[in-house]
């Protein structure tokens, strides 16, 4: 039998276009990278940003398809371009706010952007795998180089910190998943996420599903940061560098939700009553304790951090909601959480200066006299977190509690009500201190006015507004993607067992 | 009737804030432009009266375009008896606190202020006009934040306290209304077919007791605390006390009738029979709050807490008439509304008016100003006999439908209420006098120079129609009478909903939780309240004969509620 799957693996180079291109880039950045002084690695991040280009374009292109390839591995599906898009477009938006940061903190161009660009690679397959082990793959990618970006900055010792504590913790959180892969192939007998979904068609409940559903959801919680897994986050947030805490706190987490609930609410749906209260109890943890400890922070990245932690939990309440609805509303959570923050994180990096992070509330003060623009952008990235009609961000909710309303979870929907109030304290804190405390303590700073930060700034503020003001394609986007896991492709197109 | 006059009256703000906001020039000039953008608005809404047909209850001059599809979001406006005064009384304050804030009272970021009470307007106005909740939810929201920057910018004293306070008791409430909101709008996508967040439709659909019951606390939480009533009445004080003047009176003059407006517009049509039952609870928070906010006041050294602690007072008078449920009452607490957003505004601005030329709100450094502004102690002793309902001006014409209306529903609650008058008479004639009369007590006041003209004709318009209101009521009370008229028709007769209630039982596999047994007696109890003419013990014995559990599928004929409902009609409405 072996020799003949072998013989019948069926695959087609056109769906792997797109990860080819990446790998592609991330190689052509390291080579040229070589020949490039360190000083003038702009150039490189315009590489890359032409390698993101040229995959996004590649990604559109597989518009529309429903197939599995390598004999099931890839799911080339709507839910893939979907998530491929987000991220690539997340991917852009960092490497646009790195341009300026990456010398000006004195950093290594060239491994730099080589790195993002694996990084991204690994979350182009998590958003694609059709089997177990692809993810696994795609988060081993991805994480490997995350590790090293965050501790980029190497003469900072809170940047080492950060990458020790994220890698300790994430391998000890991916063998949990490697495990859960394993236990699962045992209960079901398949690692193909098609074929577990067949065999849990009927029910069963057996120790070793239970075990594998959750060491996956362990595995799974580190990566998106659910409380209680989530120890590692505000200490790698602060410490790496502020482009990378923005591509951890966006990209990775999209690419761990796209695994998520392609895995769960796709796949595992057969098993709903298994898991579905323990997605409950996550969500409501990981808001409420998101949301509380993020009250008392200081410094802006652990803020923001605390508050990726908040936003995981709702996206934990789409999730456990577990319909169609949900998984559309999650797709759409994530876009709009994507821009938010990357747009946040922008603000953070615009203030910030070599050897001056300026990344304390305090920092803050005045800021709408100095920088009017600034300030009000950021003004709305924080309302759009707060969840304030018409920003992407409360569309965003609102299309969770209504998709989680629908399934019945009326009171995680009234702690997630009352958590956005909570929430409200700390995002308005920071408004506060940008418009109604007088000046900055310490000496003012220019703001760093460089073309390409104020791109991504304003990038991320259009989207923001449009995504939330103008929902409707992405919702319908959303929800054509989502119905493309729950619907599996022709038969035929499934290497047999 | 389409067009677009709503959107316009709506939007036209927002473009003159988008206006001020990157246009350049000089302080002047931008508040010249900006209360020029402010007059538009009041232009049309002064048309908008006049073309307004008074014997009309439905909406008038509604606009629907769809906004987001798949939730069954459109784009709705519309404006009846109800909202259509208070429209105007937003476009009208909105020009006169730029117009009064342009005299000195704001000096500092004169550009964002002016683009922050404009985008205001967008969502006071806005909020008035929604037919959708959805979109009702948005404009809600977005008057909270810009009020938010003018408490927390351009306030006094511990402004920051008070601005956090301010938005995060408003938005305790919102947040569980839009729980609210949302499950409503599954709810109708149960009864319909599809989701849809469009008043008229949502009021049609049919709930269990015990869901309208918690929806209803939902919605009441969100509007009482805008109201406020007593007892999440605490930021208030705080809110006024350090808002700049243009914050209080639109605060004071609008953006608190947002909370009763919810009421009449959402919370009671939405759920009847909930409305009617509370109306015991509601008429006493209404009675407590009256009393508390006027004996409080009686105590303050503060002048504006004074004047914001009458304001927990009047609009208890608001809340207590339109839980009388009966065409009186509701009216007289629209008339109220207004009222309030008359006279209270001219207190904040001549409270506003003393700030300025003494930095102090405080009581005891003021007394004699009479001979030092004769005019500014007149316009004072107006607005103060206006607030207390002295016959010939507005105040007594509401205040007196409301106690009537009350009276006709539950007379002991006026019994209470009427002392309510007496101590507002009690306490602001106390303050005036204290400030106002007598020898000239503190040196300091002695150069005090009287009001200007920008200062006289920021409160002579409110005067004329406090003038205007007590005299002649009926133009208004004539508008608004179909509208009150059709709502209280609804309220009152509970046969519809009732069947179509019993319909939706049976139709459909409701995912929302399972409903219990205790249901369907509260559902006894609720038409025993609003049809009067059956007894519960009657309409309980109805369900011993048949009784029936949730999930059991049954022919909608022999549920035993419909034979009740129908001869609950008869009931009819109070009058």
């Amino acid at each position: 039998m072996t020799k003949f799957d072998l013989l019948a693996i069926n695959f087609s180079w056109l769906s792997i276009l797109p990860l080819m291109a990446i790998s592609a880039a991330a190689i052509a950045v390291l080579l040229v990278g070589v020949r490039v002084d360190d000083e003038e690695s702009e150039g490189l991040g315009w590489l890359s940003l032409a390698g993101i280009a040229v995959t996004f374009v590649l990604t559109l292109l597989m518009r529309g398809q429903h197939d599995l390839t390598f004999s099931g591995a890839l799911a080339l599906d709507d839910y893939t371009v979907y998530f491929a898009l987000a991220i690539l477009v997340t991917a852009a938006i960092v490497i646009l706010l790195s341009l300026d940061y990456v010398p000006e903190t004195g950093m290594v161009g060239a491994e730099y952007y080589s790195l993002i660009l694996f990084a991204t690679l690994g979350m182009l397959l998590m958003a694609a795998a059709g089997d177990l082990i692809i993810i696994f793959l795609g988060l081993e990618t991805m994480s490997l180089a995350i590790y090293v970006l965050a501790g980029f900055a190497r003469r900072d010792p809170k940047s080492g910190e950060a990458a020790m504590k994220y890698f300790i913790l994430g391998a000890f959180s991916t063998g949990f998943l490697l495990y859960g892969i394993a236990l699962l192939y045992g209960a079901t007998g398949s690692i193909k996420l098609d074929a577990i979904s067949r065999a849990l068609s009927s029910p069963m409940s057996s120790p070793l599903l239970l075990m594998g559903i959750g060491m996956l959801l362990i595995g799974f919680g580190f990566k998106v940061a659910a409380v209680p897994f989530h120890m590692w986050t505000p200490d790698a947030y602060e410490g790496a560098p502020t482009s990378i805490t923005a591509f951890m706190a966006v990209g990775v987490k999209i690419a761990a939700f796209a695994a998520f609930l392609r895995v769960f609410t796709g796949h595992l749906g057969g098993v709903r009553a298994e898991w579905n209260w323990v997605l409950w109890t996550l969500a409501a943890l990981t808001m409420t304790a998101g949301n509380l400890i993020a009250l008392v922070q200081t410094n802006i990245k652990r803020l923001l951090a605390y508050s990726a932690i908040a936003h995981a939990g709702y996206i934990l309440v789409g999730m456990a909601a577990g319909n169609a609805a949900s998984g559309a509303a999650v797709m759409y959570y994530l876009l709009a959480y994507a821009l938010t923050n990357l747009g946040a994180f922008g603000v953070v990096i615009a203030l910030g200066r070599k050897g001056v992070p300026h990344d304390l509330i305090e920092d803050y003060r005045g800021l709408s006299t100095r920088h009017p623009m600034l300030a009000a952008a950021m003004a709305l990235f924080l309302f759009s977190l707060v969840g304030v009609p018409p920003l992407a961000g409360f569309v965003g909710k609102f299309y969770i509690f209504s998709a989680a309303l629908n399934a019945g979870l009326v009171w995680l929907v009234v702690i997630a009500a009352i958590n956005t109030v909570i929430a409200a304290y700390y995002y308005i804190s920071v408004i506060v201190a940008m418009y109604m405390l007088e000046g900055a303590p310490a000496e003012d700073f220019t703001l760093n006015r460089r073309p390409a930060l104020v791109a991504a700034i304003a990038i991320a503020l259009i989207g923001t507004v449009l995504v939330g003001a103008f929902p409707q394609p992405y919702m319908s986007a959303a929800q054509t993607a989502f119905s493309s896991v729950l619907s599996s492709p022709p038969p035929t197109q499934v290497s047999s067992r | 009737m389409s067009s677009l006059i709503l959107t316009s009256v709506v939007f036209l703000p927002l473009l003159g804030s988008l206006f001020v906001i990157i246009s350049g020039g000089d302080s002047k000039s931008i508040w010249r432009s900006a209360f020029i953008f402010s007059l538009v608005p009041l232009g049309v809404s002064i048309y908008l009266v006049a073309v307004f047909d008074p014997a009309q209850s439905a909406y008038q001059f509604v606009e629907q375009y769809q906004w987001i599809p798949q939730f069954g979001i459109s784009y709705h406006l519309g404006v009846d008896g109800i909202s259509l005064f208070l429209v105007l009384l937003t476009t009208l304050l909105i020009s006169i606190s730029l117009w009064y804030s342009a005299g000195g009272d704001i000096e500092e970021r004169a550009r964002e202020f002016c683009f922050f009470v404009l985008l205001l307007e967008t969502g006071l106005i806005g909020a008035l006009l929604s037919l959708d909740l959805f979109l009702f939810y948005l404009f809600w929201e977005l008057m909270l934040f810009p009020m938010y920057f003018l408490i927390g910018i351009w306030g006094h004293g511990n402004k920051i306290y008070a601005a956090i306070k301010f938005v995060l008791f408003t938005m305790f409430g919102s947040a569980l209304m839009l729980v609210a909101i949302v499950y409503l709008a599954i709810a109708a996508r149960d009864h319909f077919g599809s989701l849809t967040f469009d008043l008229p439709a949502l009021i049609q659909v049919p709930l269990t007791v015990t869901e309208s019951r918690w929806l209803f606390a939902a919605f009441a939480l969100g509007f009482a605390i805008k109201v406020p009533m007593w007892p999440v009445h605490t930021w208030l004080p705080d809110a006024h006390t350090e808002a700049p003047t243009a914050g209080s009176v639109i605060l004071a003059g609008i953006m608190l009738k947002m909370g009763t407006y919810g009421f009449l517009r959402f919370a009671i049509p939405l759920f009847p029979d909930v409305a009617v039952e509370v109306t015991p609870i509601f008429m006493a928070l209404a009675v407590i709050g009256i009393l508390y906010g006027a004996m409080v006041a009686l105590v303050q050294a503060d002048l504006k807490r004074l004047v914001a602690y009458s304001s927990v007072s009047h609009l208890g008078f608001v809340i207590l008439g339109m839980f009388a449920l009966n065409t009186q009452g509701v009216e007289g607490s629209i008339y109220q509304m207004l009222n309030h957003g008359l006279s209270t505004p001219a207190l904040f601005l001549i409270v506003g008016m003393l700030y300025l030329r003494r930095h102090t709100h405080e009581i005891s450094e003021f007394g004699g100003l009479w001979s030092r502004v004769p005019i500014m102690a007149a316009l004072f002793m107006f607005a103060m006999l206006s607030s207390i309902g002295l016959p010939g001006l507005n105040g007594f014409i509401g205040e007196f439908l409301i106690m009537l209306g009350a009276f006709l529903h539950t007379w002991q609650a006026v019994a209470f209420a009427a002392f309510g008058t007496v101590l507002g008479a009690l306490y602001l004639l106390y303050a005036y006098e204290r400030v106002m009369w007598g020898e000239l007590s503190n040196d300091k006041n002695k150069l005090m120079p009287d009001l200007d003209l920008r200062e006289i004709l920021s409160i002579v318009p409110l005067m004329a129609l406090m003038l205007f209101m007590g005299f002649y009521p009926k133009p208004l009370l004539s508008r608004m009478e179909p509208s009150v008229n059709a709502l209280l028709t609804r309220i009152h007769n509970p046969v519809a909903r009732v069947e179509s209630r019993s319909a939706r039982r049976l139709a459909t596999a409701s995912p929302l939780p399972a409903k219990d047994r205790a249901d369907q007696r509260g559902l006894c109890d609720c038409i025993f309240w609003a049809g009067q003419g059956v007894s519960k013990a009657e309409v309980c014995a109805g369900e011993e004969v048949a009784p029936i559990t949730v999930n059991e599928a049954k022919d909608p004929a022999a549920l035993p509620l419909s034979p009740f409902a129908s001869g609950a009609a008869g009931g009819g409405v109070r009058s």
